[in-house]
This record gives C-alpha cells, sequence and structure tokens, in this order.
C-alpha cells in the first residue's frame, strides 16, 4: 500500500503528463503483478464493491476523533471529498502497514457481509495502521469514486512503456468484462486470447470539436458529412448468436436497450456497429428528455419501452463477417454499413445515419443551421479515406457543433464550491426580468476563468445582501451570459423551464442590469428550441 | 450598576468605550492600536497608530508617513480607563495580541496567530483573560499541521530535485511573513535564491530592524533569468503564472500556505506542489490556545466562525461569532495590498484590483430589484 500511496502523492504532485506517465511506468516495473493489475482495474473505473455504508464510516471516524458528528459533517463539504475528510480528521496512525495493495483490497472486499460491529473492528483497526495518504486511498477503496487525475489513455501509454506492448493492442486487451477476481496479470495483459471474449469492444474513435469552421480542412470533396445525433454512444457487437451494446464509458448496456436485441435476427454475425442510441418515434429522433428517462435504469418496465423506444442510428461498421475492418477507408466501411442496413426492415431497430449532400462549406453551414430543429446538436465531418482510430485523435473526424443559445442574466445567489474550489464562490443562481421582478431560472458553476472566480468572490463577499445557510443572496448588479444546449418545460422550476449545460459564457461587464433577459425572451426560446 | 463591556464590536472595528480607542478597526478613527501589518489588520486613514517596535517598520513601508507611536511587548500603557498591553502572537514578526484591562477585567483580542514558533517571529505568549477575541482561520478538525521540519525538508528536496533538471523553483507566498519565512527554511547551499520585488521590500525592511534573513537577488527587469536556471523564486501568489515569471523558461511552481493541507485547493492552484505552511493556528492550536487563556468568554471574529463558535459552546464556553472585515490566509491577490512602488510596475506586479472591473454601475433604470419576490425559494434547491 505504501508504494501505491506513493503512486497517487507523484501523481497527483504534478500537472504534467509526462511526469505522470513515468511515475505510473516506474511503479508497473515494480509492483508486484496482482497489485499492478488492481491498479489498472482502478485506473479504468473497476472497483470492488461497496462494503460499508458511508453513513458507517462517517459515524465512525467521527468517533475514533472525539468529535460530535454534526462537526464532521460540518467539515465534509468544506474539504469537498469524504475519503479526504476521514483521512485528516483521525488522529495519527499507532503502528505501520506493509501490506500491498491487493491485501487491502481483498481486506474490504471481506468487510461486506460481517456484522456492524465486526467491520467497525476492522476499519478502526486498518485506519489504526495507516498513514494520512494510505488511508486516504483506504477509504477510497471502500467509498469508490477513485479518480486519480489519470485518464486509461494515459494509464495505458504508461502500460505499454513498461510492458514493451503495442498500446493500441493494450487498449483491446484492457476494455471488456473483466475484474482482478476473473483474470490476472498474465492472462489479461501478457499472453491474451482475443477470440476469449466474444463481447470485448473496440476503443471509441472520438472526434474533435472544430471551433473555427470547416474552411481550414482540405477539399470539401475529401470529406463525408452528417449530422451529430444527441443520444448516447453505443457500441453494438453481434458475435456468437448474442449481442452487446457497450458505452464510450466502457460499460456493457445490453440490458437497458432491450430493443437492439432484434438487431441479431437481422444482421449476420460477426458484426460490430458504431452509432448513437436514441429514442425514437414516428421515424425522428424524440428530445433528449424521453431518452433520459432511459438512462440509468438497469430493467425497464413496460411502459416505458412504449414511451421512449430506442433505435441505434449506426454510422460506421468495424467488424464485418467476424474480421476487424478499422484500417479500411471509412468510405469503404460505410458502404458496407449501407449495404447492410437497406437489407433490414425498421423491426431490427437500426437506422443509418443519412448523409448530408454538400458540395462546398457554404452549403454544410446551411445544413448545420438546420440541426436543432432535426433534434441533432450539429454536424460531423469524417475523411473519407481515414482509418477508424481509437481514442481522441486530431485530424480525420471533426464535430462541428451549433452555436449554443445564450441569455443575458442577472447574478442573483451565490454559494461557495466544495473541493477544488472550496474557498471561491463558484454555484451561482442567475435571474431573468418577469416586469419588476427577478426570477431566478438556471444555475451556473462553469465557463470563468480562475482570475473571474476570486474577483467575483471578492464581490460576493462585500455585497451579501442575505444569507440563508450557505446560499447569500447578492445585489443584483452583475450581468452574465448564459450559454446552453437546450432548454425545455420543467414543472419542477418556479421559472417553468430548464436548461441544458448552462454555463457562463462571459461576464458582461459592459451590460446594464436593466438589458438582461426577460421571462418572454425564455419562452420565445422555449416555443423554438423546447 | 451594569458594567459596560472591556470591549464593544462596532461598524468600524473592535472598540474599548474605557480608553476611547479602537484595535484593528478597518474605517477611520482617531486612535487605533494594530495587532499586525497586514492589509486587513493595519488600514489606511487613522489619526494615530499605536503598536510594536517590532511592527513599526512594516507598518512605515506600507502605510507611508503615518502617526506612528510604538511600545514593547509587555509594557503596560494606560489610555483613558484602560490598561494596554502588547504579546507577542506568534503570527508574524512584530505581531501582538493585545490586552486590555478595565477594572481588574481583562481582554485579549488576538488578531491572527499561530502557536508554534516559526523562527522569525516572536513566539506566542498565552494571555491569562476573561474574555479572548479568537481568528478561526482553519477552525476545522480537517487542519493539522505536519511538524514544520517535515514541510522544510520537502521544500528544500523539491528545490533540489528541479535544480538538478534544471529547472527554476517558484514559491508563492505571501510578501509579509510567509515569504521570509520560506525563505528562511531554505538551504542556501542548493542555490541562488530570487525575489519578487513585493518580496524583496518587505525583506529589506526587516533586515534593516535586524532580522537575519539569507542573501537573495531581487528580479529587476533587465536581470538576466537563464544565468539563474535552477534558482529558487519567490513570489506573491498573484505574480506566479503571470507575465513576470515566464522569461525563467522551464519551472515549477510550489505554493506554501495551510489552504494546501486540502487535496482539492492543492489541484485549483495547478501548481506543481503545495506545501502546508501557515501563519495561523490549526485546529489544536487553536483549542489549546483558548484553553490556555482561561477565558469563559469566546469571540469568534474570522475563518469558519459559526461551526467553531458552535464547537467551543459545546466545550463549555461562552462563544458568539462576531463580523468584522478581517480576513483569513488569502491564496490570492487581495490580501497582497501592497503600496505601489516606483521601482515595481504594475505589470510586474501581476496585480488585479477586484474593486475595479466590478465596479460597474447598474444602469440606473425604474426597474426596482428589491421586489424580486419568489427568488428565496429556489435558491437552496
Ligand atoms: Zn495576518
Ligand atoms: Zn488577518
Amino acid at each position: 500500500m505504501k508504494r501505491f500511496a506513493r503512486l497517487f502523492t507523484r501523481l497527483d504532485q504534478t500537472t504534467k503528463t509526462t511526469a505522470k506517465v513515468d511515475a505510473l511506468a516506474d511503479y508497473f516495473g515494480a509492483a508486484p503483478e496482482a497489485d499492478r493489475l488492481w491498479t489498472i482495474a482502478l485506473l479504468s473505473g473497476r472497483r470492488p464493491r461497496r462494503g460499508v455504508t458511508t453513513t458507517l464510516l462517517r459515524r465512525w471516524a467521527a468517533e475514533r476523533a472525539g468529535l460530535p458528528l454534526w462537526l464532521f459533517e460540518e467539515s465534509y463539504p468544506i474539504v469537498g471529498d469524504l475519503a479526504e475528510t476521514i483521512a485528516l480528521i483521525l488522529p495519527d496512525a499507532q503502528s505501520e502497514s506493509d501490506e500491498s495493495l491487493a491485501y487491502w483490497i481483498g481486506y474490504t472486499k471481506e468487510l461486506g457481509p460481517l456484522p456492524e460491529e465486526e467491520k467497525r473492528v476492522r476499519v478502526l483497526a486498518a485506519w489504526d495502521r495507516l498513514g494520512t495518504t494510505e488511508r486516504f486511498v483506504f477509504n477510497k477503496l471502500i467509498t469508490g469514486g477513485f479518480r486519480m487525475g489519470v485518464s486509461q489513455k494515459l494509464m495505458t501509454r504508461a502500460l505499454a512503456r513498461a510492458t514493451g506492448i503495442d498500446e493500441a493492442e493494450l487498449s483491446h486487451r484492457l476494455m471488456g468484462d473483466w475484474s482482478p477476481d476473473s483474470t490476472s496479470f498474465e492472462a489479461l495483459i501478457l499472453t491474451h486470447d482475443p477470440s476469449a471474449d466474444l463481447s470485448k469492444p473496440y476503443p471509441f474513435y472520438l472526434a474533435y470539436q472544430l471551433d473555427d469552421g470547416p474552411e481550414g480542412l482540405s477539399d470539401p470533396a475529401d470529406w463525408s458529412a452528417e449530422h451529430k445525433w444527441d443520444g448516447i454512444r453505443g457500441q453494438l457487437i453481434l458475435r456468437g448468436g448474442r449481442h452487446f451494446l457497450w458505452s464510450r464509458g466502457e460499460e456493457l448496456m445490453t440490458d437497458r436497450f432491450p430493443e437492439l436485441a432484434a438487431a441479431g435476427d437481422f444482421v449476420p454475425d460477426g458484426t460490430v456497429l458504431d452509432g448513437e442510441v436514441l429514442a425514437w418515434a414516428d421515424e425522428a429522433p424524440m428530445s433528449f428528455n424521453a431518452l433520459q428517462k432511459r438512462i440509468g435504469r438497469k430493467t425497464v418496465p413496460k411502459k416505458l419501452l412504449t414511451e421512449a423506444p430506442v433505435v441505434l442510428r449506426a454510422y460506421d461498421l468495424l467488424e464485418h463477417e467476424g474480421r476487424d475492418i478499422r484500417d479500411r477507408p471509412f468510405a469503404e466501411r460505410r458502404a458496407l454499413l449501407q449495404g447492410m442496413l437497406s437489407a433490414c426492415p425498421p423491426e431490427a431497430n437500426l437506422r443509418l445515419s443519412p448523409l448530408l449532400e454538400f458540395d462546398d462549406w457554404d452549403r454544410l453551414a446551411a445544413l448545420r443551421e438546420t440541426s436543432r430543429q432535426l433534434g441533432a446538436e450539429g454536424v460531423m465531418l469524417k475523411r473519407l479515406d481515414s482509418p477508424y482510430l481509437s481514442g481522441r485523435k486530431k485530424g480525420d473526424w471533426w464535430k462541428w457543433k451549433v452555436d449554443p443559445l445564450t441569455v443575458d442574466a442577472v447574478l442573483i445567489y451565490a454559494q461557495q464550491g466544495s473541493g477544488r474550489r472550496a474557498n471561491l464562490f463558484t454555484d451561482f443562481t442567475f435571474a431573468a426580468w418577469d416586469g419588476e421582478d427577478l426570477v431566478p431560472f438556471t444555475k451556473a458553476y462553469s465557463g470563468l476563468t480562475d482570475a473571474e472566480f476570486r474577483q467575483i468572490t471578492a464581490w460576493v463577499r462585500r455585497n451579501t445582501l442575505q444569507r440563508f445557510g450557505p446560499v447569500r443572496q447578492v445585489k443584483p448588479q452583475h450581468v452574465f451570459e448564459i450559454a446552453f444546449e437546450g432548454i425545455q418545460e420543467s414543472p419542477r422550476h418556479k421559472s417553468g423551464i430548464a436548461l441544458r449545460f448552462p454555463r457562463m459564457a462571459r461576464w458582461r461587464h459592459d451590460k446594464p442590469l436593466a438589458e438582461a433577459n426577460t421571462m418572454d425572451d425564455l419562452r420565445a426560446l422555449l416555443a423554438a428550441y423546447g | 450598576m451594569t458594567r459596560e463591556p472591556v470591549l464593544t464590536f462596532t461598524e468600524r472595528g473592535i472598540y474599548c468605550p474605557a480608553g476611547d480607542f479602537y484595535i484593528d478597526p478597518w474605517r477611520p478613527v482617531d486612535r487605533a492600536l494594530i495587532t499586525h501589518g497586514h492589509a486587513d489588520h493595519a488600514r489606511d486613514g487613522m489619526g494615530r497608530y499605536l503598536a510594536t517596535h517590532a511592527a513599526g517598520p512594516v507598518m512605515r513601508h506600507r502605510l507611508g508617513d503615518i502617526a506612528l507611536e510604538t511600545v514593547a511587548y509587555g509594557e503596560v500603557r494606560r489610555i483613558g480607563d484602560a490598561s494596554v498591553s502588547f504579546h507577542p502572537a506568534g503570527h508574524v514578526p512584530g505581531s501582538a495580541q493585545i490586552r486590555v484591562e478595565v477594572g481588574g477585567e481583562v481582554w485579549v483580542a488576538s488578531g491572527d496567530y499561530k502557536t508554534t514558533p516559526d523562527g522569525l517571529s516572536e513566539a506566542f505568549e498565552p494571555v491569562r483573560c476573561h474574555a479572548f477575541i479568537t481568528e478561526s482561520t482553519f477552525g476545522l478538525p480537517v487542519f493539522k499541521w505536519k511538524p514544520q521540519d517535515e514541510v522544510v525538508a520537502e521544500i528544500n528536496e523539491w528545490w533540489r530535485t528541479n535544480r538538478e533538471a534544471g529547472r527554476t523553483s517558484f514559491i508563492g507566498a505571501y510578501s509579509l511573513g510567509k515569504a521570509q519565512r520560506v525563505l528562511a527554511s531554505l538551504d542556501a547551499s542548493i542555490g541562488p535564491i530570487l525575489t519578487h520585488g513585493a518580496v524583496e521590500n518587505t525583506n529589506a525592511v526587516m533586515r534593516a530592524q535586524g532580522i537575519t534573513l539569507p542573501d537573495t537577488v531581487r528580479v529587476t527587469p533587465d536581470l538576466d533569468a537563464k544565468a539563474h536556471a535552477g534558482a529558487m523564486v519567490i513570489a506573491p501568489p498573484s505574480a506566479l503564472g503571470s507575465n513576470w515569471s515566464r522569461r525563467f523558461g522551464a519551472a515549477s511552481t510550489g505554493f506554501a500556505s495551510g489552504w494546501m493541507a486540502l487535496r482539492g485547493i492543492r489541484r485549483r492552484r495547478s501548481g506543481d506542489r503545495g506545501f502546508v505552511m501557515s501563519d495561523h493556528a490549526d485546529w489544536d492550536e487553536l483549542n489549546r490556545a483558548i484553553a490556555e487563556t482561561g477565558a469563559e468568554r469566546i469571540f469568534v471574529t474570522h475563518g469558519y466562525t459559526a461551526i467553531f463558535a458552535r464547537w467551543l459552546n459545546e466545550q463549555g464556553y461562552d462563544a458568539a461569532v462576531v463580523e468584522t472585515e478581517y480576513e483569513g490566509e488569502s491564496l490570492d491577490a487581495e490580501a497582497e495590498a501592497e503600496p505601489s512602488e516606483a521601482n515595481v510596475s504594475a505589470e510586474d506586479e501581476g496585480k488585479v484590483d477586484p474593486n475595479e472591473a466590478v465596479a460597474t454601475k447598474p444602469a440606473s433604470k425604474s426597474k426596482s430589484p428589491k421586489k424580486n419576490k419568489n427568488t428565496s425559494g429556489d435558491a437552496g434547491e
């Protein structure tokens, strides 16, 4: 555990990618195999089941520190992280531990079935043997949500360096449904048999954002374009008579979208499709709202299946007749895809993402303007001769989103952030004019620079009118441009509307208070885009 | 007969009716007793100032030509019907707790303090009193400082590693107190130490009053940065990441502050390293210091006031929060209210005046925002 805690500290102490890769590669070169495997698992979002509730952990930590529970609860939001709060609040450890990461993971896993008192004894015993960082790690192992500021991509790069195995090959080996309990470092990383796991997806290729329009790209004739659909990216795998649906976050979503089982009846075995899962009615996408009801449900009630049925809008073919065709040009993959899907009836629940016809960029720009009405977020540009790469790589795939919607709104409430931003005011509520009144209609937390957050924090401190717990009502004085991706009716909110992905686009120092937008303006946007 | 309290809390600051003076006032008053030279405690515009001998030079440096009288620690002054004396607060060199006695009742206003010696400041001295006015900048049980020699070793080790890799080390530390404390803890055998103008000006003031600091080189616009590869540079936090610091090429950045105990804040600063070094008391120090005063009444002025006062009440004290305009340990530019200096250009300072951009007046239209009726309900959702 000490070695892993040192790795954690090294990663935490730098913001430089190269230093992080160095630290990880050193670790992979030296740690015992079981620890390496667990580290890979943790860094790719696979973690042991939570064996103790956080309620119990808080109570025990407060007890052990000799503090009332309320004081612990007050400290937690300021620190912003439960595992860290516990690690900081406990008295110094009484002894040390030389056990490995795998040992401590085993220790936390054994807690699950034990009676509460036995759990308490074991957790307190662990805290008494671990230093502050080790304790933090131990608590993270129990509470989950372990983030170390290292992407899977970075981890894979370090592992490639430590093992000498090609990075793309490694990222394929690391995908799929494994856990350190079901495999070993040797089996997973060093001697992997790709046919062993039918469900294994390909790494997704992710597009870069095109900020300045496509004029800088080459000849329009080199490019294919389609709308960028606003759903859930998914990879549908049909192999061995079974089907598997993977999310971009490498989560198996097969059971959440049972509609896609039908694809297997119409598409040959040995097919892997890349596309967007969309809620679908009358041959058109439904609002993202409808799809949202399906997200996060492990099983789907019948009623939802009829209210918000889904299809996969496919736009790429990665495996054809059992062969990986990712290195063939997009145009060729697309032609195969088109041939395959044109033979499918609607019951297959597969739809081809239509191509946009354009001869020049102006025409494409005009088509892009129709995105919002079609329920799309913009257009995707794919180079016709490009292979299907893995991860976010510049050059061949671009997303050209429609400009966000914006309104100018008045800051009326402020609240301190937590964690990373504990001593700054970062959580704001904004209002629009309704006659003489200011009606709050959205919150926003992001978009300002650190310097701007510091500046507004100093202002909030001096211009608080009233406090409601942690929330401060401030003098209505500042106008911010709020950018957002969509607008919906929402009976839950006083204003009757809810914005999608609101953020502060600009601090409008130039805008007088009276010129902020009105509720009527917002209702007009709702009518146009809701 | 009900006696008037020894000290009261007014809109101008902490006031002593028996002596007709204020302690660390934030609005202009005739007579001000000052605990220490930080900008939130020693402000402009007072008729007369009284502070310790050791705090005097920095106050003159910051506030210019003021009517300042200074006293030794422990020396008792009679002001009206009050007896006052200054006692070391251990916060920065020259900092004091101010003891006020009226008719046998003793109150102590402690300003900012820490009880662990830092090697530069006069060591904190507990003062028995009936009522104690305390800060609570780090008044949460998650703040527990490591032994300082461990932090000092971390800083020097980091500098050595950077120097070997040809990188310059930058430490962000506010220019009165923390900067000198970092400076005094450096192992000067590792390499040259450079300082930002704002830090060096304070260094000069302190050296002149007899405080020993390692040799430093002031960073001036014509300094050849390349010739100092691997140096340690100490600057106000606001200067890091500015044009001022860029000319040094490859560099690693660290911040020295109590806030660095929190991982979230460490990451937000996006520096390479955070060193947990504070001039304010941690949780255990606050509790011990309060216990040692023997006071029954505690007033909590700044920091995590509500939480800390509640805790103290549960411990059997009669504790209350008082609103003041003191600030805790700031990581940011606001705390660095330095006088403008001829030899440090505004750009060199890398400083932003938070008041300037914010003070846009709302347009005076008939729309009165006073009546935003259904606002409060939504705020907490
Ligand atoms: Zn201070
Ligand atoms: Zn202060």
